[in-house]
This record gives C-alpha cells, structure tokens and sequence, in this order.
C-alpha cells in the first residue's frame, strides 16, 4: 500500500494517539513520542512496524504522539491513517 | 511602638537575615501565591546565599525557585507537596541536599518540637491589622482559612506579615493574633485570586468517575459508618467530589445527620452542611469562593489550624475522631501502600498532604482511582514512592471492583452483604494488565532527591533521581 498524502488520525486526549502518516521514498520512518515510553516503548515500536507490515506499506513517515493508548488503540488509529493517506 | 516597615529590604536589616537562615511560608494563596517569590526575590537582590526554604506546599507558580536553587541562593527546601514544574528540577537533581517532604499533620508537629525550626516566618495574610493580627477572610486576596500558617507564627523566631489590605488597629476577627508578629509589611498585591481557588474542585462527569463515585458511596452506606455523628473528609479531585456528592443524596434520603465535615474544604463540603448533612465544618484550608464566603459568615464553619487538623504530637487533632476519609492516589500497591508523591514516571509531582494523616485518624480510608490511567495500572507490585503506609489503608475503590485490605475482612463481609463488587487486590492488577500489557519496571537514578518523613518524624521512603 502506497501512501499518497499527508493524513491524521486520532487525538492528543489522555489514553489516545495522534498518528500522522506522509510519503516518503526509502523506507519506513517512525518518530514516536509516547507518555509510557519507558514502560511500553519496545513494544509499541514492534506493533507500529507490525500493523505496516500487515497492510503492506514499506514506504511511510509516520509521527506517533502517544498519550497512553492501549494497543487495540493504537493499531486502530494506524491502520486509520494509513488508509486515509493512500487515497 | 509600630511594626508596620515600608519594605521588605527594610525587613531583611531589621531582623538581620543572614546566610543559612530558615524561612518559611504557607500556601493558602496556592497558585496564585506572590508572597515567596516576591520575598526570595528580596532576599536574592541582596545578595544572600544558601537559605532552607519550608513551605508547607510549592506549587506551579514557586517557579522561580528552581533559579533560586541553582544560583545557591536557596539550599535546603522542605515542603508537605510540590507540584510538578518544581518537582520536575527536583526529581532532575537541581538541589544538592534532598527534599524533606512531610505531612500536613507532621509538619506542625516538627516545627513545636525543635526538629523543623525557622528562623523567620513570612505570612501571606489577606487582612492585618497594623499590629498583625491578621486573616484570610476578608481582603481583595481573601482565601478563607490560614490553618497551615498557626504553627509558623507560633514557634519561629521572628514572624512577618505581609498583606495587600492593611487595616487600622484592631482587626477583631482575627486568626492569628499579634502577640506572635514581629512586622507587618504593607503591599499592592499578595496573590492573584483566579489562582488561589482550585480549578479542580468540579464533579466528575466522566462515566468511569461516576461509576467510582457510586461504589465509594455505596461502600460508605454499607460500612457502618454511616449514621448520626458521622464525620468526613473528602479530597478536592472530581470523583471524591462526585462521591460526596452521591453520599449527600443518601444521607438526605435517610436522615443521618453527620457531625463534622473536615480538611480542605469546597463548596461541596459547605452544601452538605447547609443541608443538614454536618453539624459543622472543620477547616484548614479553603479551595473555593464559596468555602471562602461560608468560613466568613457561619460560624459553624469553623478554621483549625493544622496543628489541630492532624498533628500526631498534640494532645488530640480532628484526623483522630474521622471516620471516613475519601483519598486519591497516583499508586497503590498489593500491601496498599500508596504513593501521591511520584508520578509513573519517577518524577515528583505532589506530596502528602494530609493523605497519610488522615489514613492513619479515619476508621475508614478509601482510597478512589480508576483502574488505569493512560496505559497504566493504579496497581502495582510495589509504589515507585510510599507516601502511606497500606496498614492504615482500607479499601480500594475502582470501576472494575472494591478492593479491601485483609486486615479489615468485616468490612469486606459488609460490601459483599451489600451487593458490593468486593475482589482481591492482585486480581484488581491482573484485570489492568490483561487491558494495558505488563509495563516494564522504570529505572531510576541512584541520587536521593527527597526524604519522605511520616508523620511520627521517622524515615518512611527516599525518592531517588530520574535520569
């Protein structure tokens, strides 16, 4: 899946997340910012490559500002913004 | 004679403030406090170094300090709470010698014993009169009770007033009088009234609060507890207000008059009283306007100092005839020591206050938190920080279920008489991290930032750094 433009979703309230999705041409590039990063980080970083890989985008500069979501959560609100940028 | 000084350079001659001495200061202003910076300022322009600052709370706007700090102005800070912006520089390692963290109760205590003495007392008074007999009742600044400020005239060496409404000799209704008040100092300002009444005291609206809030309610009807003479303490967060306020609906419905409300007082507490709920108020401390205004003009609503609120060393404190107390909590852990000090993080943002004061007086402390917050279960192994001590902790209201320390089982046999949700702590854990994942356990520095003093005046935990 190709991800053709700028597209957002989610919000900064407490136990949600702000994904953004943009093009990029060498690979995945993540910047995660996250209330829990030392308590869950790991395991965020692997479920953001995971829920890519699932819908097959090998091309993306994706900012996560996680304010506490659980994962259900977040690969929600991924999934939503990878479908969102590739219209 | 007159003790009215036209400045606070003035002051600092007359009472020949020196390197190292103590200073303290109250915090009925809150966040809207201008007293200690404003005086820190002073004390920094002429050039003095190394000062212990007690506070009985530092909050947001105390942000000056952290400069105070680093320029050695300020060396030694002891405090019962200190909000996040401070903490933050704290938790970071910006004063060299750690924290002193107390109680509410605890702090008066170790002022009148010798073992917190101050040198000079610096009192934010809405109202004095030119003699210092002053009050927070009356006053463009007016913040109802000055209960943390009695123990500070009482047994520092020297004691000043400052106001920003000075009125002409005597001020009948007067809280603390002149016979302790070396100075009374005259200003345009002292704080800024949309800070010194909490933005927080509003009921919850959040469902899960509400779901809390009723549990905590229930349990308090199906303790025992609930009945003619009842006393009560609530906090100012939105489902204690909210559980308060469940409680008033029960209360009405079948007659039970209670007979003191205490603490920090909000309008919640003022509306139980006037609708027949409390006979009176207790108060050390007002959040609001409305407590402000009640404070002025009913005298049942009665200022305590923080001597009588919860000091373990006088012959007897209002936390010693509590029932139930209402208490948040940012951890818990399995024995139900609590942390209000740390966040998950490590990183201080709160202190004691009377949590550990009242734990210890009320024959039920319960503690109301959502399960989770942010990814976070509210129940750990073991706290980042013990704030209380979980032997004088009682039960754990969540919206999942209401936890009770096994040292109480006749409470429990009670809540589930009732239809309570009753459940074991660790499984309360097990269903938070079935929701969040198991959190990995943070590391922290290995530096001693604060000392947390119970308050019996022993060491109850360290805070370390955060790296």
């Amino acid at each position: 899946m190709e991800i053709k433009k700028l597209a957002t979703a989610g919000t900064l309230e407490s136990s949600d997340a702000f994904i953004t999705v943009e093009p990029n041409e060498n690979g995945i590039e993540l910047n995660l910012e996250s209330v829990v990063i030392n308590q869950f980080g790991e395991e965020i970083e692997a479920l953001v490559y995971s829920v890519l890989d699932e819908l097959d985008v090998k091309n993306v500069n994706i900012s996560i500002n996680d304010r506490g979501a659980v994962e259900c959560v977040l690969r929600a609100r991924i999934e939503t913004a990878v479908m969102r940028g590739k219209e | 004679m007159s003790k009215v000084v036209s400045s606070l350079n003035e002051i600092i001659d007359l009472l020949k403030i020196e390197d190292g001495m103590t200073i303290s200061f109250h915090h009925h202003l809150r966040n809207g406090d201008y007293v200690l910076n404003m005086v820190l300022e002073a004390l920094a322009q002429k050039g003095l170094k190394n000062l212990n600052v007690n506070a009985s709370s530092v909050f947001d706007t105390h942000q000056p300090l952290i400069g105070h700090i680093q320029n050695g102005v300020v060396t030694g800070l002891e405090a019962n709470y200190i909000g996040g912006v401070v903490g933050r520089a704290i938790s970071e390692g910006v004063l060299a010698k750690p924290v002193t963290f107390r109680t509410h109760g605890g702090r008066p205590s170790d002022i009148s014993k010798g073992t917190a003495p101050i040198d000079v007392a610096f009192i934010a008074a809405p109202t004095s009169d030119t003699m210092g007999n002053c009050t927070g009742k009356y006053g463009k600044s007016a913040c109802g009770s000055l209960g943390y400020a009695f123990a500070d005239a009482q047994y520092a060496k020297k004691v000043v007033v400052i106001t920003d409404n000075l009125v002409p000799y005597p001020l009948t209704d007067f809280s603390i009088p002149e016979i302790y008040v070396d100075y009374v100092l005259e200003v345009d300002s002292i704080g800024n009234p949309a800070g010194i009444v909490s933005g927080t005291t509003k009921i919850t609206r959040d469902p899960v609060g509400l779901v809390m809030a009723q549990y905590a309610a229930k349990a308090i009807q199906a303790s025992g507890l609930l009945k003619n003479g009842m006393s009560f303490q609530t906090g100012a967060g939105g489902p204690s207000l909210a559980a308060a306020k469940f409680l008033m609906d029960i209360m009405l419905k079948e007659g039970v008059k209670g007979s003191f409300g205490l603490g920090g007082i909000t309008k919640y507490m003022v509306d139980m009283m006037n609708a027949g709920c409390f006979e009176s108020l207790l108060d050390v401390q007002c959040f609001d306007l409305d407590a402000v205004e009640s404070i002025r003009t009913n005298p049942r609503h009665r200022e305590i100092s923080a001597m009588q609120y919860a000091s373990p060393n006088a012959k007897s404190s209002a936390v010693d005839s509590l029932d139930v107390v209402i208490l948040g909590a940012t951890e818990i852990d399995t024995d139900f020591n609590v942390n209000v000090h740390t966040d998950s993080n490590g990183y201080i943002m709160g202190g004691s206050g009377g949590h550990s004061d009242t734990a210890a007086g009320a024959k039920m402390a319960m503690i109301i938190a959502p399960l989770t917050r942010a990814r976070l279960s509210i129940v750990v192994d073991k706290v980042l920080c013990k704030s209380t001590p979980g032997n004088t902790i009682d039960v754990l209201v969540t919206q999942h279920g209401i936890a009770v320390n096994p040292l109480k089982p006749e409470l429990a046999l009670r809540f589930k008489d009732a239809g309570l949700p009753v459940c074991d702590i660790h499984h309360l854990k097990k269903v938070a991290e079935e929701i969040t994942g198991v959190p990995k356990r943070i590391k922290l520095g290995d530096k001693t930032v604060a000392n947390v003093i119970y308050r019996d005046g022993t060491l109850l935990d360290t805070i370390k750094s955060v790296r």
